[in-house]
């Protein structure tokens, strides 16, 4: 079934130069395992179309059960020239926890609720 | 065993010293690792300078050490700041004054040789294209609009400095996690090229270089967040280390927030681009390998570490003008609130286009619908919102119209659309800043940083 991100996993981000750059993380190793097959970079270039100019980088990280995420091009040129309010891209997270992905309906956090 | 307490100080211009307390008190901390400076908080920092030739440091080092150097001194914690900005000396003489006044004593460093912006002909000379990072582009392009231009230096002038005795090391720009890595090989006598150990020091100055965000602040989630105890009263993060690199991450006892699994993963990854290759002047960390297990009681035990050979350039970032942005603001409330807002943007277009302005860019924002979430904003109650704001902004080279760009705005309240709010006063003009990271061979810096230590 679809299930939003932020149903089962959180995410901060930020800024680095022109790139949002985002952490996303699973609650367990079963979302984990999900997440790593499921949020890809076509994915991800969907679900922020039109956001950002460049590629989509990825690097899951076993050991903190974690998606490292950047988007490139995606501040406008860099926070201090940037137009729009979120200047720093500390919301890009929020954005990316409303993505659906396709998930177990039994995963941890799903049936806690 | 012998173990280290270094616990975050500030973690922007501008954030609160007051958490800073409760570490001293009774966080047992031996130094305090504070980041006064974001990418471009030195363009700032320029701009007093060009008024003041005394000024160039971040204003906020000041008060903090007035405030807490008693309790400090009490304590026996040393301080690591990057305060310095552009002008470690003149940060050091305001703070000499300040304790001058008091009679109190302290041996303060300052760490300079960062800034290249008056050294660019001459690294140009030496053979450094300094050509944009990302885009390639060559410098000669923004040259003669930089405001300024620095390297970010690593952790053993810092390292050096307090072997030199210093109580307070006053630094410009190094790598942030820097703060935290020269007290810990300083300490330690950790070799420069034990990568691991380098490497262990750096992902813990990392975790404490961003204040609260350590320690369970701006926690990333849907609901979670509520979950963090006694926001006002949060403790800043706390790392008590060992000699072969691993740590206990923690936070003084009785104050807020949280320390644990969730929210110090969150802050690991932050900002931090390739986490197989996180980039420092002292080391290329991998966080592939690092072990956190949660203890419970705002406790997290690090450890596993690897590092890598540190790089053969340092890294500059220049920051330069790059333009003006003009904002206009206007809201309305119910009924057709987002209409009204998307109304008053065309009228705006329309005076834009007859006044024949040339606009770099521009952009078109409904604060309380999308400002923050794009293009991923829900619709589906779009046209019932209570109220809705309208933001415009522009970019253009010509300050002129920048400001005039929000005087449109207010004629809006007569001859627009009605119940409108936020009628607060015209927006000033902006000036916007290009950043500009480039690399350069570490020696041509490394042989022009000086370190002085003085009595005050």
């Amino acid at each position: 079934m679809l299930v939003p991100l932020w149903k089962i996993a959180h995410a901060r981000s930020g800024d680095k130069a022109d790139r949002a750059d985002i952490g996303l993380f699973a609650f367990d190793a079963e979302t984990y395992a999900v997440l790593k097959r499921e949020v890809t970079r076509e994915r991800l270039a969907a679900h922020f179309a039109g956001f950002q100019s460049g590629s989509v980088e990825l690097w899951p990280l076993d050991n903190i059960l974690a998606v490292k995420i950047v988007l490139n091009g995606a501040l406008q040129g860099g926070a201090a020239r940037n137009l729009r309010m979120d200047n720093l891209g500390k919301n890009v997270a929020a954005r990316l926890l409303r993505m659906e992905i396709d998930a177990p309906a039994d995963l941890p956090r799903l049936r806690l609720r | 065993m012998k173990t280290v307490r270094v616990g975050a100080g500030l973690g922007f211009y501008g954030d609160s010293w007051r958490p800073v307390r409760a570490s001293i008190e009774r966080g047992r901390v031996q130094y305090i690792a504070s980041d006064h400076l974001s990418e471009l908080t030195l363009a700032i920092l320029q701009k007093d300078r060009q008024k003041d030739p005394s000024a160039g440091y971040a204003r906020d080092g000041v008060p903090m050490l007035a405030e807490l150097w008693p309790l400090a001194a009490k304590h026996g914690v040393k301080f690591v700041l990057n305060a310095g900005g552009l002008n470690p000396q003149g940060a050091r003489e305001a703070i000499a004054r300040s304790f001058a006044d008091k009679g109190w004593k302290a041996r303060i460093a300052t760490v300079t040789g960062d800034s290249v912006l008056e050294r660019i002909d001459e690294l140009r000379g030496a053979g450094e294209a300094l050509a944009h990072m990302d885009s390639g582009a060559e410098i000669a392009s923004v040259r003669d609009r930089m405001l300024f231009a620095n390297a970010y230096l690593g952790a053993q002038p810092i390292a050096e400095a307090l072997a030199q005795g210093a109580d307070i090391v006053l630094t410009g720009r190094v790598a942030d996690a820097a703060l935290t890595l020269g007290p810990l090989a300083h300490e330690f006598g950790w070799r420069w090229d034990d990568w691991d150990r380098i490497a262990a020091g750096l992902t813990l100055g990392h975790l404490l270089e961003c204040s609260g965000q350590g320690s369970g602040g701006n926690f990333g989630s849907a609901s979670e967040w509520a979950k963090v105890p006694d926001y006002a009263n949060l403790g800043y993060p706390i790392a008590e280390v060992s000699e072969d690199g691993s740590a206990l991450f923690t936070k003084p006892p009785a104050t807020g927030g949280r320390v644990s699994f969730d929210t110090v993963r969150q802050q690991l990854l932050y900002e931090v681009h390739n986490p197989h290759a996180y980039f420092s002047p002292d080391v290329v960390l991998d966080m592939g390998t690092l072990k956190f297990e949660d203890l419970g009681g705002d406790r997290v035990r690090i450890s596993g570490a690897s590092g890598a050979a540190r790089p053969k350039t340092l890294k500059i970032v220049a920051g330069y003008q790059d333009g003006w942005m003009g904002t206009g603001i206007i809201g309305f409330a119910w009924p057709e609130a987002y209409a009204k807002c998307e109304k008053s943007a065309q009228i705006i277009q329309a005076l834009v286009k007859e006044r024949g302005w040339k606009l770099d860019e521009s952009n078109i924002e409904y604060l309380g619908y999308d400002s923050l979430l794009g293009s991923n904003a829900d619709p589906t109650y779009r046209d019932q919102l209570n109220e809705c704001f309208l933001r415009m902004t522009i970019r253009t080279q010509d300050k002129r119209i920048a400001e005039a760009y929000g005087r449109l705005f207010p004629w809006l309240a007569l001859s627009g659309p009605p119940y409108v709010g936020s009628m607060k006063g015209v927006q000033p003009a902006k000036e916007l800043l290009g950043i500009w990271p480039t690399l350069v061979r570490r020696e041509l810096v490394e042989n022009s940083i000086r370190i002085e230590v003085q009595n005050t």
